[in-house]
């Protein structure tokens, strides 16, 4: 690892829920995020990916202040920002920004797109005037929209356009930190490339640091540099991107990736891929020691252990972690099937 | 060559709306076979739900249909309103994107079950409970006798979308219908969906359309793709030569625009972009609805409609520059 100090750190971060007393008939606590410890360093895209109810948009949400953490830290440059106050927090919020996933709900149907873009300028009062309309032409021209656009309304574009106003107005300030919840995945899949592209474009131009919050491995693989997979509100596996998809080791990290398709008929076909047995379990009372025991395909080999303790989250080669029982420094999880890797370069050769 | 299980001719669908009319879908053709999984693909509002709700008349009393879908030998689209009552649901039946909506969140899973059997095949209540029992067996539904008693939102997604399938199966239905049927759910789900409708095809013959626009499902279950731009059929191809040889500059952008995982640096390449949006679908305008984003378009692409020609063996494709290539 680089000296330099990463730009958002989350250690332990915990978050519970209380559950609807009324309809449940008893308290409950929802665990939707147990022990989730990462480092976002400097210009690199994390990607978190999980299925749903992970807890991989609860972490975000923590980390922008949006739900109050249970317990944990969370330090933004060095910062602890868990319980900053508001007022506390507000000039820190420029150096941290959102990008949602619906940009017909996240844009405000009443404001002009320049209005929109511009907003956070105003706010924080860092220009007015010529100068914030100077700023807002510059990132429009950024995000790749004609400067003209700025006095439509959100109903007059386009979903790709708008995707492109959302991370215009998260951009304008020069946050350090952007996050990104699934920003692709209400679009069309020729709307996606484009946002994909600028995406990589302004954070190779920009340089800010981009957490990525995801279900789709295709993109992932396209965008990140790292991968921090999450099962059901704790991280399971992190692994710099080229490292994952040649050799994760994780099972429920093998079983997400061979699950995913692939749009190539050849090698689609030619791949197996890990059935997990059941569904997810709640998150309302989640199973002891390894959360993923329930529907682990190499139950047979962890348990008991894998009931009773949980297993840490450790390193199995330099930068990659593993949540496993199974796992530990040079003694790799039995693969669950052939790599979708060795089939595509197989195909290839 | 067998009788192909459905052969829709110049299937049309014009919405009439305030401001004119919206050509949904333009001189559609198509066959289905028996057994077999047809592909569907498209962006949103190129017509590829509308083509299929069109079959069966599942549209508002503002759209306008034209043409012909012969369904063992009878005109669907000219059939009465009784008989084509007993043809949906029974014969070609539906699954629809997010199984709630198609669930009553108030009638167990076992009556909604019942429901469609006792309409369609009258049967008692007795037999329609152990049919609904073999039904959610036939998909696979852990516990099922347990579940036939339980409400739609006492199930996780997969499983509703799985209740939803064995009442599309409940009466041995000729054709299903799936439109995006794995969209709303998780990858380790949608793999065990995707498996179920292969199991379905191979042990019922079932012929399965599949509306969906995930290249990766198509490349996954189909045999035979449709590709569609703007209420048109651009391309046709058996799966394999319509990933290996794609001809219509579309379909070429498509897949130029979707990651793909696995291949290591090449992951990394840059994605294809395809300039420009989809054409406004009040006018048909003569010429090649694609003509204004393609890089192949020239003075005949913006003045003639581009008619379907096969290319290559089983593979056709509506362009007048079609071709491998980059575009």
């Amino acid at each position: 690892m680089s000296g330099t100090s990463p730009v958002l750190e989350v250690v332990d971060l915990v978050k519970h829920f209380e559950a609807g007393r009324r309809l449940t008939g008893g308290r409950g606590l929802v665990h939707a995020v147990d022990d989730v410890s990462f480092e976002l360093r400097r210009g690199e895209i994390l990607g978190l990916v999980g299925e749903s109810g992970s807890g991989k948009s609860t972490v975000a949400n923590c980390v922008l202040r949006l739900v109050e953490p249970t317990s944990g830290t969370i330090r933004l440059n060095g910062t602890d920002i868990t319980h900053l106050s508001r007022r506390k927090m507000r000039p820190l919020r420029r150096e941290l920004h959102m990008v949602f996933q619906d940009p017909y709900s996240s844009l405000n149907p009443r404001m002009t797109v320049g209005d929109i873009v511009g907003e956070p300028v105003r706010l924080h009062r860092i220009a007015k005037g010529r100068a914030l309309d100077a700023r807002v032409e510059q990132i429009l021209d950024d995000v790749g929209l004609r400067a003209e656009l700025r006095y439509r309304y959100p109903h007059e574009l386009s979903g790709g356009q708008r995707q492109r106003v959302g991370l215009a107005r998260s951009l304008i300030l020069g946050p350090s930190v952007l996050i990104a919840d699934e920003p692709v995945s209400a679009l069309d899949v020729s709307v996606q490339a484009s946002i994909l592209n600028l995406l990589r474009d302004l954070q190779s131009t920009m340089g800010f640091s981009c957490l990525f919050i995801t279900h789709d491995l295709a993109t992932v693989e396209y965008l990140c540099d790292r991968v921090a997979v999450m099962y059901l509100g704790q991280l399971v596996e992190v692994s710099p991107r080229a490292e994952l998809f040649r050799n994760a080791q994780h099972p429920y990290t093998q079983a997400l990736l061979s699950a995913a398709v692939v749009p190539d008929p050849a090698v689609q076909r030619a791949r197996r891929q890990v059935v997990l047995e059941g569904d997810i379990p709640s998150p309302l009372a989640p199973p002891s020691g390894c959360r993923f025991h329930t529907r682990c395909p190499l139950h047979d080999l962890s348990a008991p252990q894998s009931e009773e303790e949980v297993p840490e989250l450790a390193e199995f080669s330099p930068g990659h972690l593993v949540a496993c029982h199974l796992v530990k420094p040079g003694r790799p999880s039995p693969r669950l099937v052939e790599d979708a890797a060795d089939i595509v370069s197989a195909k290839t050769a | 060559m067998a009788q192909p299980v459905l052969d829709v001719t110049d299937l049309s669908v014009r919405f009439d709306t305030d401001d004119g009319d919206v050509h949904a879908v333009d001189r559609m053709s198509f066959t289905l076979d028996a057994g077999e999984v047809l592909g569907i693909v498209g962006e949103s509002g190129c017509g590829k739900s509308v083509t299929c709700m069109a079959l069966v008349r599942l549209l508002p009393e503002t759209a306008r249909i034209d043409g012909a879908a012969l369904f063992e030998g009878r005109d669907l689209l000219a059939m009465p309103p009784r008989e084509l009552r007993r043809v949906r649901g029974r014969s070609i039946s539906f699954v629809f994107q997010e199984p709630m909506t198609s669930l009553n969140p108030v009638f167990t899973v076992g009556h909604q079950i019942e429901e469609v059997l006792a309409r369609h095949l009258r049967l008692s209540r007795g037999k329609a409970r152990e049919r609904a029992l073999e039904l959610l067996e036939l998909v696979r539904i852990p516990a099922p006798a347990r579940r036939l008693d339980e409400y739609p939102h006492q199930l996780s997604g997969g499983m509703r979308q799985r209740v939803v399938i064995a009442m599309a199966l409940a009466c041995d239905p000729k054709v299903l219908v799936a439109d995006e049927p794995t969209t709303a759910l998780d990858v380790t789900i949608q793999a065990g969906i995707l498996d179920l409708m292969r199991d379905i095809r191979e042990r019922l013959g079932t012929s399965i359309i599949l509306i969906t626009h995930n290249l990766g499902v198509v490349a996954d279950i189909a045999d035979r793709v449709l590709v569609m731009y703007a209420g048109r059929k651009a391309e046709e191809a058996p799966v394999a030569d319509l990933f290996s040889h794609p001809q219509h500059p579309y379909t070429i952008g498509l897949l130029g625009a979707v990651p793909r995982p696995y291949e290591g640096d090449e992951a990394r390449r840059r994605l294809q972009e395809i300039p420009g949006r989809v054409p406004s679908l009040r006018e048909l305008p003569r010429a090649c609805a694609f003509a204004d984003r393609c890089s192949r378009a020239d003075e005949l692409s913006r003045t003639e409609i581009p008619e379907l020609r096969e290319v290559r063996p089983a593979h056709s494709v509506a362009c007048f520059h079609p071709g491998p290539g980059a575009v």
